[in-house]
This record gives structure tokens, sequence and C-alpha cells, in this order.
């Protein structure tokens, strides 16, 4: 029976106002494995208080997603800030 | 999904179009610089077409009362390509366009520099028109690109001064 891992780690994309917030554009996070976005958003919210203004959107894997998906081992998760494109 | 990332030769090339009288011409980039608007324009249209239409997005001197120094722009570059693409796959699904290209830069603009580039081509007009006032529309709902400005005294990421803002950009996605 294969061991179940007991961490995970995800790739960290930060975007304008929470790049700046964060002092850093990728960050290397590690994690409960199970945890869903919304775990990875509360860890966060600690250095970038902005995230829980709950304006922004979450992509994972450069799709949007709900705080409740549920992350795995590599996921790329980017926090985006109301975007203002064009 | 059909993720297109940059032009695109038709099988057919120009002669023979699709059963809808269609060929496929696309671009969904974003580019660290100058957009190349010649390449861009040149990558939608057939001879099927009647109409090219370019909306260009120019950054401009004055806004909220403010005089802007210049404009900054950052991207998510592989997921704004992406959902540039589904984009132009929604314009596709709603009219019958042959080309669409979005091109959208980032970095540094003075005023009067172009961010954005559009170009739309149709056999008539009225869908082009229609199909370019989408475009622009949705890029501004759902890409994740992000605008600051840059004044004499102080600079701001745009976006979040108003909550209807924020929630057009949530319910625009949920539509995605």
């Amino acid at each position: 029976m294969p061991e179940v891992a007991q961490q995970i780690r995800v790739h960290v994309r930060l975007f304008a106002s929470y790049r700046e917030a964060a002092g850093a554009a990728r960050l290397d996070v590690p994690l409960p494995a199970g945890s869903r976005v919304a775990d990875l958003q509360a860890a966060l919210a600690q250095r970038i208080p902005a995230l829980n203004a709950a304006r922004g959107l979450i992509a994972v894997n450069q799709e949007y997603v709900k705080p409740d998906v549920e992350l795995h081992e590599q996921d790329e998760v980017a926090f985006i800030p109301p975007v203002s494109g064009g | 999904m059909s993720f297109r990332g940059g032009a695109e030769e038709s099988r057919f090339g120009t002669e023979i179009p699709r059963e809808l009288g269609m060929t496929d011409r696309s671009m969904f980039k974003i580019v660290d610089g100058p957009i190349d608007e010649v390449a861009l324009e040149g990558s939608v249209r057939t001879d099927a077409d009647g109409a090219v239409i370019v909306f260009r997005g120019v950054a401009r001197k004055f806004s909220r009362g403010r005089e802007v120094v210049h404009l900054e722009y950052e991207a998510y570059p592989e997921m704004a390509e992406k959902v540039m693409a589904e984009i132009g796959n929604e314009i596709k699904e709603r009219w019958p366009v042959s080309g669409v290209a979005i091109v959208h830069r980032t970095g540094v603009l003075e005023v009067g520099q172009a961010s954005v580039v559009i170009a739309i081509s149709a056999p008539h007009r009225g869908e082009a028109f229609a199909a370019s006032q989408y475009a622009i529309d949705r890029l501004k709902q759902v890409v994740p690109i992000w605008k600051k400005e840059v004044w004499d005294d102080g600079s701001q990421w745009i976006g979040w001064e108003s909550e209807s803002g924020a929630r057009a950009q949530a319910s625009g996605v949920s539509e995605l």
C-alpha cells in the first residue's frame, strides 16, 4: 500500500498589489495534503492582508476556481487582484 | 477547450473557406514592448472578409481628476493568453467572424501609446463591430492584467476602487 504524502508543495504566483505587499512574485508553500485553496489563502493572509478582501479571484493551474477546491502537489496557485487590463 | 498561442495559417490558405465560409485566423499574445500592429492585422484578414475592425486602447493623460505621468501594466501571461483565446472562442460562437487577434502589452506606457490592440475580420462590418466591442469589454472583465497609474505625487493599482468593478469581474468569470 503506497504511503500517503503528509505534505504537498504548491507554487504561488502573486501580481500587482499582492506582489508588492508580499515583496515577492513567486512563493513555494508547503501545505498539509488535502488542503484547499481557502487554507492557502488563510496562511498567506498574514503576509498579505489584502487577500482577505474577497474581491480578488484565485486560479489553480490557470483556471479560475472557488476557494473550496482541493490542492495537489505542484499546483500553480495565482492570487489575482481585481483586474484592470485594456 | 483549444488554446491558440500565435498566428495560424489555415490549411486552406486564403482560397477555400470552411463550410461556414470562414477560415480560421487568430492571435492571442502578451508582449513586453510595443505591439506589432502590422503583424496583428495581417494575422486576421482573409479574402472572404469585407471588414477589418481594429481597436487600439491607448494611455490617456487624465484619470479621476489627476494627471498621469505614465502607466505600468503587469500580466499573468500564461493565463492571460489562455483567457484571451477563450474570449476568441466566445466571439466565434456568437458571430460569423473570420479572425480574432488580441495583443496586450506589459511594461511602462507613455501617454498615447497603445496598451492593447484588437483586430476582428468578418465578411460584413456589423459582426466585426459587435465582436470588437465585446472583445474589449470582456477583456477588461476577466483577463489577468493590471494597470498602475503613476502621478507626480503617487501611484495606484487600478481595480480596487469600485465595488461594481469587482462584482463585474466576479460575475464575468462565472460565465466563462
